[in-house]
Formats: C-alpha cells, structure tokens, sequence
C-alpha cells in the first residue's frame, strides 16, 4: 500500500432530507469497501438517519431545489415530496441501493463507526434511546476531532 | 500482468490481476489466487461466499454487490468483512475468476 492512497475518512451528515442523507452513506460504504476506516457522524438534521422513527420516513426536498426541475409552487403542493421519495427510493431499489435503516445497519456491519453530535442531541431534547441500535455513542465535537486525526473529513 | 499459469493453466488477466475471462476460472485456482492477496488458507466459508458468487454471476452477469450477498447469498456483511479484510467484494471477486466489481454499493 503506498502512503499516498487514503486510509481512513470522516464524514459528517449534516442535513435530512433523502438526498442530503444519501450521497454520505454512499460515500461510507464505498470507503469501507476499498478498505479505507470510516466514522460516520450526524449532526443536526443528519440525525433523522440514525432516529429509530424517522430514519426510514427520510423524503426528497421538492422546494428550493432548481435541480428538481419543477417550479417551486408544484414542489409545494400536498403530496410532491413523498411522490418524488417514492421515485427516487424505486429506482434507487433498482441499483442495490439500500432502505436507509438497512444500509446503516450494513455500514455498521462494515467496522465503520457510527455518532451522533452531542451539541444537537442536546438541542433536539434527545436521548440515546431515541437512536437505532447502530449508532456506537453519542460524542462532541472535540472527541469528532480526536478520532479523525490522521484521516480526511468530508462534510455534507 | 497479461497472462498468468494458473493450477497448469494459462489464463489472461488484466493488469490488476482480475481474470478477463471468467469462464478460464477452475476451482483449482483459487487457493493461488487467494495467497496472491494474502488470504491463506482459503476456508470452507471463503468457499461459501465464492460459490454464491460464482452461481449469482452465472444468472445475472454482473458480479453480485454486498447487499446481494446478505439479502440472497446469506452472507452477513460482518461475516464478508471478516473473511476478505480491507475490501471484500473485491477481493472476492479477485479469488473467484471474475472481472473487477463496477458497482458503488
């Protein structure tokens, strides 16, 4: 293995709704599979994925997205955004691509680390039992920078 | 790496090693390929997930993703981790004859 190639990643999950969520599990699980360590941590909205109750009710955000390509008063009508969910979690089906409580409990499975930010944990009045079995603890910000040390973070 | 002899065979792989054709592949093989990519001995639960592989490539065409081997192959993803460190579907791959895996999942 030459020192140039990437050994270990961060990434944080910042937002909430299926495309904000996605694309880092993504990225997660495609690191572990080229061998490369991963820590996962949600923060904020990015929490919703790892919320026992939510995290399988994550919807596409059809307003304030010019890449959805429908004006933004048809994004807002009852009943888009669960329509655009239910599209993109088909084709996504199609592709392998998990349910979003199987893919945590898959990346879980991988050896990658799973957190929660302590800050927003505590805004949101959350507690630990609140989050899916997956989620290995709950830590700050300074324990975020302790563990990435020696490896790139990746903010999305 | 363009041609290799194999358990007496010579067979044509691509320059990291994948078969390009995985029709060459012999049971034979793999316990040379495997020690090529450090796992020795090759156990009857590599054979499990090389033969699940083997089989679902023969059906679909495509090498089988992680989860396919979970949801179909009965292959926990732990299990696969452990079995082919840093890596595995891969290096599974690699042991099992096939061309390198292009999905992302």
């Amino acid at each position: 293995m030459s020192s140039d190639r990437i050994e270990k990643v961060s990434i944080v999950i910042s937002k909430g709704s299926l495309e904000g969520v996605y694309p880092g599990l993504i990225m997660a699980n495609g690191a572990r599979m080229e061998g490369i360590d991963v820590n996962l941590f949600f923060t904020f909205f990015g929490l919703d994925a790892v919320i026992t109750k939510r995290m399988d009710k994550l919807k596409v955000a059809t307003v304030g997205n010019p890449a959805m390509h429908i004006p933004t008063m048809i994004g807002g009508l009852p009943g888009m955004s669960a329509m655009a969910t239910k599209m993109m979690m088909k084709e996504m089906d199609k592709l392998d691509i998990p349910p979003v409580s199987e893919f945590i409990e898959m990346i879980h499975d991988t050896g990658a680390g799973l957190y929660a930010c302590k800050a927003t944990v505590d805004m949101f009045h959350l507690k630990k039992e609140d989050f899916c079995e997956h989620m290995d603890d709950i830590i700050t910000v300074g324990d975020f920078y302790e563990m990435s040390h020696g490896g790139q973070i990746i903010f999305t | 790496m363009a041609e290799a002899t194999l358990a007496g065979v010579t067979v044509e792989r691509d320059d990291e090693g994948f078969f390009k054709n995985p029709d060459d592949w012999k049971e034979e093989m793999a316990p040379e390929l495997a020690r090529e990519i450090g796992i020795d001995p090759l156990t009857e639960e590599h054979w499990k997930v090389i033969r699940f592989m083997r089989e679902d490539f023969k059906v679909k065409g495509q090498v089988p993703s992680i989860r396919r081997m979970k949801n179909e192959g009965g292959i926990s993803t732990k299990e696969l981790y452990n079995l082919f460190p840093k890596g595995p579907a891969k290096k599974a791959a690699y042991i099992a004859g096939l061309g390198k895996p292009h999905g992302c999942i």
